[in-house]
């Protein structure tokens, strides 16, 4: 089976964010760019399941050079191919557009995909919509948020979480599947890994070779500004007996914030 | 037209859908428009009652059997006929895990852009703008739209419910035609862990322990918290969830679930950036923490310095006299 992984380059959630008011955009200089946590139990789960059934793994990525870094990893990691899918436009928190662009490559350049495997959300613009946008445009089903997932033959189940709760979900391929913590226990590179990764190309595919015209991947958001939270007031910090120090909490959230 | 969402689970309207509702109607008025509902399902005509007193001048049902469990296909197929029906301006979902998994898939079918995760909803020059946290809510985005229907989902817990009225407005039922091949990936049943414990994105009250909690037992003392306060659920930081004291579930912050109750408590839990990412948003935040300098602190509106274990006795003591 032909497994293809979406994965994202974001800043490692360490990062202060800082913003540049006057562009209305994230600073990026200084940041250290990691590749998208949920995006790494994507992979693993595209090389466990090579691993059990045979099949070849492909990763894609939408962005600019820099995403080199993190697509080298996927490889380090065991993928066998990746391809960057140049775009260099800003973050407009549009999911669609990213969604018409991978669509669009896998229509045209991967067309025998088996399955897509995505993170449930890239950190950063925290969407958790590309999945289900590239299930709809490639008419495809959709699990997202996927804590288990079996795959036989050409049918697969999958566990996914909602509220408090698992929705066991049944799918035939392909199909889109977004991966939760929990799928699995992503491996580290390997030295061999590393080397081996070192030696693979990494094409690039234009929208020119899409056959896209950046009409049709218009953003259909747009950022009026962005702000940095409101920074919260220092409250009261209390040492005393404990005993006292609940009566005072309790009679505080009680009498004072009134949230009990 | 605004149109909300009303999302059903179990036989039940789930009340983040009545906030999107009460958002719905608060934009309404100031966009001198209409707000509908629209509950999607098999035999839920009976549940428009509890949405009407809500403000839906119309609450349609769209019926089918094959919608009776929830696909995301066979829901926005659903939705897209009602859509090109009744041409609403702005659709509105609660971000929920349905609302999460089914706006983006109607949003691409209508090939609109969607804002995901909205904690503002404006309404400006008679266009709606929305305000949403990125980054885990290290920033905010203030987004406008250059497509319609406008489409955004809510966070569930934000938006204040509005005071239930008359149940008075319109049923409009509506039968569509799903191929049944369009259902793609039914779910077939609903797994629970023990109890119905209601997750943390929903409660009023988050009560979380950390690596100060010491051992997966001591959690026991955070669920005899949470039975004492109403709507409340317990949280845990990653390094608890991690060391396998509790189910991943309930891990709150970067890599686990955001929420926004009216209060959270934090147990031994030291406040690392990726933790505070996820329940900064809380509107009332408290922490017991040994250390003094521990960064909770810095975003505590209530703090105790001390053991967790010699106040966690006496905290339960007071709660049960003010809630008997
Ligand atoms: C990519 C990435 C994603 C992450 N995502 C998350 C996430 O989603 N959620 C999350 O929480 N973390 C996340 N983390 C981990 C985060 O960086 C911290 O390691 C974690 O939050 C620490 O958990 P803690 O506060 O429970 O433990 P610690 O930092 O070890 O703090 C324990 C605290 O307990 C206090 N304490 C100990 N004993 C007692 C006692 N008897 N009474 C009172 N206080 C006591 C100590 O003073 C200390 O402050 C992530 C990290 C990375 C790298
Ligand atoms: N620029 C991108 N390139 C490749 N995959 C992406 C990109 N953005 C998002 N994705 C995929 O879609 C998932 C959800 O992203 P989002 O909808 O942005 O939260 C991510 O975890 C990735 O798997």
């Amino acid at each position: 089976m032909n497994i293809f992984v979406l994965v994202k380059r974001i800043p490692d959630t360490e990062s202060k964010i800082r913003i540049n008011h006057e562009t209305g955009t994230i600073v990026e200089e200084g940041l250290t760019f990691v590749l998208n946590p949920y995006d790494e139990y994507a992979v693993e789960e595209a090389l466990r399941l090579r691993e059990a059934g045979g099949g070849k793994v492909t990763v894609l990525s939408v962005g600019t050079e820099e995403s080199r870094i993190i697509l080298k990893k996927c490889l380090a990691m065991g993928a066998d191919e990746a391809f960057l899918l140049k775009d260099n436009a800003p973050e407009t928190y549009d999911g669609l557009r990213l969604a018409k662009i991978i669509a669009r490559a896998l229509e045209k350049k991967f067309s025998d995909y088996g399955l897509l495997l995505f993170g449930k959300q890239s950190m950063g613009t925290d969407n958790a919509q590309v999945p289900s946008m590239v299930a709809e445009l490639l008419g495809l089903p959709q699990v997202n948020v996927v804590t288990k997932l079996e795959i036989e033959g050409t049918k697969g189940t999958a566990h996914r979480e909602i509220e408090g709760a698992l929705e066991k979900v049944s799918f035939s391929l392909p199909a889109v599947i977004s991966a939760q913590k929990g799928l699995n226990e992503p491996r580290y590179e390997t030295l061999k890994g590393i080397m081996t990764a070192k030696k693979k190309e990494i094409p690039i595919l234009s929208f020119e070779d899409l056959d896209l015209k950046e009409e049709d991947i218009a953003p259909l958001l747009e950022v009026a500004k962005i702000e940095s939270p409101p920074p919260r007031q220092a409250g009261k910090i209390i040492e005393e007996e404990p005993e006292k120090a609940a009566r005072k909490m309790v009679e505080f959230l009680h009498n004072e914030a009134k949230v009990i | 037209m605004i149109l909300i969402f009303i999302e059903v689970r179990e036989g039940k309207v789930k009340k983040s859908s009545l906030e999107a509702l009460s958002e719905g109607k608060r934009r309404a008025a100031d966009l001198n428009t209409e707000v509908n509902a629209v509950l999607v399902g098999h035999n839920l005509e009976s549940l428009a009652s509890e949405v009407l007193p809500y403000g839906g001048s119309k609450v349609y049902v769209v019926e089918n059997s094959l919608l009776s469990h929830y696909s995301a296909a066979g829901f926005s197929q659903a939705l897209f006929s009602l859509v090109e029906d009744i041409k609403p301006e702005i659709i509105l979902f609660s971000a929920s895990s349905m609302g999460k998994d089914l706006a983006p898939r109607l949003a691409a079918k209508l090939g609109v852009g969607l804002a995901s995760d909205c904690t503002r909803t404006i309404a400006k020059d008679g266009k709606l703008e929305v305000v949403r946290p990125i980054f885990a809510g290290k920033a905010f985005v203030t987004l406008s739209f250059k497509s319609s229907p406008i489409m955004a989902t809510l966070r569930p817990n934000v938006f204040p419910l509005g005071e239930p009225g008359e149940k008075k407005g319109e049923v409009i039922r509506k039968e569509v035609v799903i191929p049944e091949d369009q259902i793609k990936a039914p779910a077939l049943e609903i797994l629970r862990e023990k109890g119905a414990e209601l997750d943390v994105t929903e409660a009023e009250i988050v009560v979380s322990g950390g690596r100060g909690m010491k051992g997966s037992d001591n959690f026991d003392l955070l669920r005899d918290l949470v039975s004492l306060l109403p709507h409340s659920a317990v949280g845990a930081s990653r390094s608890a969830v991690d060391a396998g004291w509790i189910d991943h579930q309930h891990q709150v912050g970067q890599t686990g679930k955001t929420v926004s109750p009216d209060l959270y408590i934090a147990f031994g839990i030291s406040g690392a950036i990726q933790h505070l990412a996820g329940m900064s948003s809380s509107k009332f935040i408290v922490a017991v923490n040994k250390d003094s300098e521990a960064s909770i602190f810095k975003v505590a509106d209530f703090g105790i310095v001390g053991d967790l274990f010699q106040v966690i006795p006496y905290l339960k003591e007071e709660l049960k006299k003010i809630t008997s």
